[in-house]
């Protein structure tokens, strides 16, 4: 029996849970012995022009080394997003201008870590305060300008519609429904903040420990921001404590360390705090939409429309380009016969946005999933069957969707009948009926959503590296880098099925650019079938390899030969060679590069319970019922955790989480005492139901799982929290619904 | 100032400063690094400790305040513990940055209500955050270390929930 | 994040503490289990002179009935923690309310460490022990080298995160009567299990009869619903009662909560607490 598709538990864990993982600030790298400990002085205003340093004073301070501000560092300040406005450009630290709360305008170096932070107090900075515009309406007007060189606040063109809307996109349907939502900004907070340590071989070469998600494409970025050739650049991820989007690239302080090192020549470490790191990190999401649904009162939906701005926050980085995936997605799992899309991105003085699990796709399923259930209420049909009854079929596919994507493989309305039949759909409707007519305080909603998102969009290529060792272990070379998705495990299972060997004997080797220059790592949940389908080829190889050795070891033919238990063997005889053996004799080691060429479209449905008090306006999520359809499952304990993990992000979206700035710029909600991650008080456990579709584009079936979760249960919950509270007259309330927002929207639908 | 501190019981004793939190004695001055900090305001619970047995948060206690007393962290459980164990079977870790400040935190839990429901599980560790597992594979973990069918009481607990006069979620659920 | 460098001293008992605190004065700042004072040092919100860490003297750790006949009451050293409170068989029998407000107080961690001296002196409107205390018409025991000073708690706050006490005074003991194992309820409003509570209410029932109700994040200092309590005093109902309960407060505006919700939530926590107090 194969091992694919088997609980195995993860060869990452007695590491993990005895002396811990070892994290950017847990080297004890000998490399790194004597370095220096970077405290950056950070903007407490969003828009100001800097009038005066002054370091003296920090320079005295006791364990100061150097202080440096904008004017020492020669680096070209940097466009964070190539196709951004060219003028959107950021110093590594700041010169003349700041443009955010958090923006770097000075680096202090100590011997000390403790003794930073007390130098950086003693950093004397003058700021002239400029109008501040945090609004994303106010931004598009121009009125204040972050750069005033690029003469505007819009930050790309490369979502302008190439041609005018068509003005009878609606003309045909008996009822249109439009509505103003926000998908709100949230800030990804993996529980390890950001953190690179750098030094200088004496080869001239730099050397840069950090925590990315993605070791080449980071190595290539900090390169260009240091003007170093890549191959004078290391980059080496220890362990990666977390992601979900936000550490795909590099950031800016990656490279500033650098150069620093280089400056002082010594090592130089870095490790954020989590004040600094909930206005230094990106942030995600932040679109305010605008959506139009058109259809008639049987149930067809027969157009729809997305507007959205997108809040690219004061340098404009990966956030630029996520409307794509948005506008491409709009239409969600349905087969509406007009579609039509815009998107704006603007510039406001806020911490940059980028990726955050789903990039781009959440935000055109929350604002479809919203559109249906407010089309449904419209025209007075149950929003599971509205949904069942719009869903591309089955027979469809592939189907190419008016967003322009090519759905590969689906059946969406079986995901729905799963997730109804699982939940007791109709029972909970009539407990909510039941509640209402009692005029219970703690009312029942009951949200649906049905979801397709794009997996291992964008970098469609991978690479793996196999290689069976004379004493019988394996080592696996892998371009994704793993953070928490148990690659090491995952990808030893792959190979392990091929070479018959156990996966205690696979290590899997990831992220360090000098032993494995190329790769793309992990986000947009491409692992496994990009990287995974990689490692399987390369052990297909490698047995094909294998068995052409033994054949003239054997003297036997090619075709009698299989693999079993790490030895090849002639079919119905004892005789064989351990690959053991073969790798003694010769190097055994199969390079494999896979190009899949598309991405994949996982979907699912999801049904979440909730309980509203309406006197405290709180919303609870008592059950949530997930299909999660991502094809074969290769392990189901990690194929769950990564539901479990974005079920529980989706979530606290919907019901917790905001990143919220005054109109002058300012955080309010900077630390973890202020931001709303749930804790496990807050979240139920989950209700898995399986359901497995495989993908034609790559031969193991595979799509991905990272984000699917968070795509489904947010707008589920969302739906769920209105539908509690929609007997009373509300039609919607945006994210996050907190008992604030829950009960002000009752209170408003009462006058 | 001298401290002595007992750590995961072998004698140790470092000239700090006053300000010096417990987490950083533990990680520079001991030179075990399991114990992680992930945030400034005592919020996230990954730098979760016992001292004299019971669960700190050692970002929020000075190692002077640890004098003389007896600290235990993740790294003095080994894998046969079977709050370390569970969470391996379980999968109650991903990223595992959380995961040293959780474990002792279950593990304190544990000492303190060996008889635990989910909803105690999940109320007893309010005060560690993870970002990875949405919390159901630790959850189970725990239940599992204490001796308990997670199954059973992932059941139980929801129903416990769920159930108000009149209603039963267990009526419609698969 | 990490403090502002100070100097450190750990006396060995209450006397040597309240020397220091003499000599030090303003400068001074006591530490009991550090869980208010520590978070803001952090932040750099607070960077006292000189840390006076109090957290072991055991003469400060106690819960026990004191007094005699009609002057009897629960006497509670200040150097009690939070978990102390929870697990208390005296608490369970003579002041049932304690326990349970303390077992909302942060997270078990947090529990382990904070004290209830430390959370009664810190002031902050928002904390859940003030205001029970405040409910309960407890009194707050105050001592330096010229002497001991008996403060009742509705005295005691002066604004937000200050109160009466002198610079050379510690908190020692803090009273409360004998209310018994019934009559009393607390209703806390967060967003999170271990967030600050937005509102809360507490509800105790005097020996007396008289229901009284402390209330949480409602203004700058714990402040009662004397309002209701009046009502209620009246034979109103306790919906008519509750309905009273944010006359005279003054809520803050934050993230959480415009005034407005706040005034209206407290109306609701008051009813539900009121009718587990009376059932």
């Amino acid at each position: 029996m194969s091992i694919l598709g088997t609980r195995v538990v993860r060869t990452e864990d007695p590491v993990f849970l005895t002396r811990g993982a070892t994290y950017t600030d847990d080297l004890t790298d000998e490399r790194l012995t004597g370095a220096l400990h970077l405290t950056l002085v950070r903007s407490p205003i969003a828009h100001a022009t800097i009038t005066s340093i002054d370091v003296e004073a920090a320079k005295e301070a006791p364990g100061v080394v150097a202080v440096f501000t904008g004017a020492d560092v020669d680096l070209a300040p940097a466009l964070l997003f190539p196709a951004a406005n060219p003028a959107m450009v950021r110093p590594f630290l700041a010169t003349d201008r700041v443009r955010y709360v958090g923006e770097a305008v000075a680096a202090v170096l100590t011997e000390e870590a403790y003794q930073g932070e007390d130098a950086a107090e003693m950093v004397d900075v003058d700021y002239e305060p400029l109008d501040v515009v945090v609004d994303m309406k106010d931004a598009l007007t121009d009125e204040v300008l972050l750069f005033p060189e690029a003469g505007t606040n819009s930050v790309t063109k490369m979502h302008f519609a190439k041609e005018e809307a068509p003005e009878d996109l609606f003309a045909d349907c008996e009822v249109v429904v439009s509505k103003e939502i926000v998908n709100q900004r949230v800030a990804a907070a993996p529980l390890e903040t950001r953190a690179a340590s750098a030094y200088w071989g004496e080869d001239g070469r730099c050397t840069i420990f950090c925590s990315t998600q993605n070791a080449q494409s980071a190595r290539d970025e900090v390169a260009g921001w240091m003007g170093l050739d890549t191959k004078d650049l290391r980059l080496i991820l220890p362990d990666v404590g977390g992601g979900f989007g936000a550490k795909i690239g590099a950031d800016p302080e990656f490279a500033l360390v650098g150069w620093l090192s280089k400056k002082v020549g010594r090592p130089v470490r870095w490790n954020e705090s989590r004040s600094e790191n909930m206005t230094g990190m990106v942030q995600g999401r932040g679109q305010l939409q605008t959506i139009t649904i058109g259809g008639d009162r049987d149930g067809t939906v027969k157009a729809y429309r997305l507007d959205l701005i997108a809040d690219a926050g004061a340098y404009p980085r990966l956030g630029v380009v996520l409307p794509m995936f948005t506008r491409m997605m709009a239409p969600g799992t349905y087969d509406i016969p007009k579609v039509w899309s815009t998107a704006k991105v603007v510039a406001t003085n806020t911490t940059s946005t980028a990726a955050y699990r789903g990039a781009g796709r959440p935000e055109a399923t929350q604002a479809i999933e919203r559109a249906m259930d407010l089309f449904a209420d419209a025209i007075g049909m149950d929003p599971a069957e509205l949904r069942k009854k719009n869903v591309v079929k089955p027979e469809q596919f592939p189907f190419t969707t008016k967003g322009g994507a090519e759905y590969d493989s689906g059946e969406y309305a079986k995901a729905i009948d799963l997730a109804l039949e699982a939940s007791g759909y109709d029972e909970l409707r009539a407990e909510q009926k039941r509640r209402r007519e009692a005029g219970d305080p703690l009312q029942l909603g009951i949200g649906v959503s049905s979801y397709v998102e794009i997996t291992g969009g964008g970098a469609f290529v991978e690479n793996a590296t196999v290689e069976v060792h004379a004493d019988g272990t394996v080592t696996v070379l892998t371009g994704t880098s793993p953070h928490g998705q148990g690659h090491a495990t995952a990808w030893a299972m792959l190979a392990s099925d091929q070479l018959g060997i156990p996966v205690d004997k696979i290590t899997v080797i990831h992220g360090d650019t000098d032993l494995i220059p190329k790769g793309a790592g992990t986000m947009g949940s491409r692992s496994l079938q990009t990287g995974g389908i990689a490692v399987h080829n390369a052990a297909v190889e490698l047995v094909e390899v294998a068995k052409q050795r033994a054949a003239e070891r054997l003297e036997a033919n090619v075709d009698d030969l299989v693999v079993e238990n790490g030895t090849v063997q002639v079919k119905g005889t004892g005789s064989g060679i351990s690959l053991a053996e073969l790798a003694g004799a010769d190097e055994l080691k199969v390079y494999h590069e896979w190009d899949g060429k598309k991405p994949t479209f996982p979907f699912g449905a999801h049904v979440a319970l909730v309980e509203v008090d309406v006197e405290s306006g709180k919303a609870t999520v008592e059950r949530i019922w997930a299909v999660d359809d991502a094809g074969p499952v290769l392990n189901p304990l990690i194929f769950d955790g990564q539901r479990h993990g974005g079920i529980a992000q989706g979530i606290a979206q919907a019901l917790l989480e905001e990143v919220v700035f005054d109109s002058e710029g300012q955080p309010l909600t900077a630390t973890f005492a202020d931001y709303g991650i749930p804790s496990a008080a807050e979240l139920p456990s989950f209700d898995l139901v399986s359901m497995e579709t495989p993908t034609p584009i790559n031969t193991m079936g595979y799509k991905g799982i990272g984000e699917a979760g968070t795509i489904g249960s947010c707008p589920a919950v969302q739906n769920a929290v209105i539908d509690a509270v929609s007997h009373l007259g509300v039609e919607h309330i945006d994210m996050p619904l907190t008992p604030l927002r829950v009960w002000e929207a009752i209170e408003e639908a009462r006058k | 100032m001298k401290v002595e501190i007992t750590v995961n019981g072998e004698r140790t004793s470092a000239d700090v400063e006053p300000r010096t939190l417990l987490a950083h004695y533990l990680r520079e001055n001991v030179g075990l690094k399991a114990t992680n900090i992930g945030c400034d305001t005592t919020s996230c619970g990954a730098c979760t400790v016992l001292v004299d047995g019971e669960s700190v948060k050692s970002c929020t206690v000075l190692a002077v305040q640890a004098d003389q007393l007896s600290v235990q962290t993740m790294e003095d459980l080994g894998m046969d513990h079977p709050v370390t164990a569970a969470f391996r079977q379980e999968h109650g870790l991903q990223c595992g940055f959380c995961t040293p400040g959780m474990v002792m935190a279950a593990v304190g839990l544990i000492d303190e209500n060996p008889d635990l429901t989910e909803a105690d599980v999940r109320e007893g560790l309010e005060g560690n955050l993870c970002r990875c597992t949405g919390y159901h594979n630790i959850v189970r973990a725990v239940l599992v270390a204490a001796g308990k069918d997670p199954d059973a009481a992932q059941a139980e607990g929801t129903d416990d929930k769920t159930i108000s006069p009149g209603f039963s979620a267990g009526e419609g659920a698969a | 994040m990490i403090p502002v460098g100070f100097e450190y001293e750990r006396p060995d008992s209450v006397a040597a503490a309240l020397a220091l605190l003499a000599e030090h004065g303003e400068g001074a700042t006591i530490l009991a289990g550090g869980h208010s004072l520590l978070p803001v040092m952090k932040l750099r919100l607070s960077a006292p002179e000189i840390v006076i860490d109090i957290g072991r003297l055991t003469e400060l750790n106690y819960i026990r009935v004191d007094g005699d006949g009609a002057d009897s009451h629960v006497a509670i050293g200040a150097g009690t923690r939070y978990r102390d409170l929870v697990i208390s068989d005296v608490l369970a029998a003579e002041c049932a309310l304690l326990p349970a407000v303390a077992r909302t107080v942060g997270d078990p961690q947090v529990r382990h460490r904070g004290t209830i001296g430390g959370g009664l002196a810190h002031g902050d409107p928002a904390a859940d022990i003030p205001a029970a205390v405040l409910a309960l018409d407890g009194e707050i025991v105050l001592r330096s080298p010229r002497g001991e000073r008996i403060v009742p708690i509705t005295e005691f706050y002066t604004g937000v995160f200050s109160s009466v006490k002198e610079p050379d005074e510690l908190l020692v003991e803090v009273r409360v009567p004998r209310t018994g194992a019934t009559g009393w309820a607390y209703e806390k409003f967060t967003r999170r299990s271990n967030d600050w509570a937005i509102v809360a209410v507490s509800v105790v029932t005097l020996p007396s009869g008289r229901r009284q109700l402390g209330l949480v994040n409602m203004g700058g200092t714990p402040l009662r619903a004397l309002a209701t309590e009046a009502a209620l005093e009246q034979g109103k109902s306790i919906e008519e009662a509750a309905a009273l309960a944010a006359e005279g407060t003054e809520p803050p505006a934050d993230n959480a909560g415009t005034p407005e919700y706040r005034r209206h939530l407290v109306t609701v926590l008051a009813k539900r607490a009121l009718k587990t107090a009376s059932a």
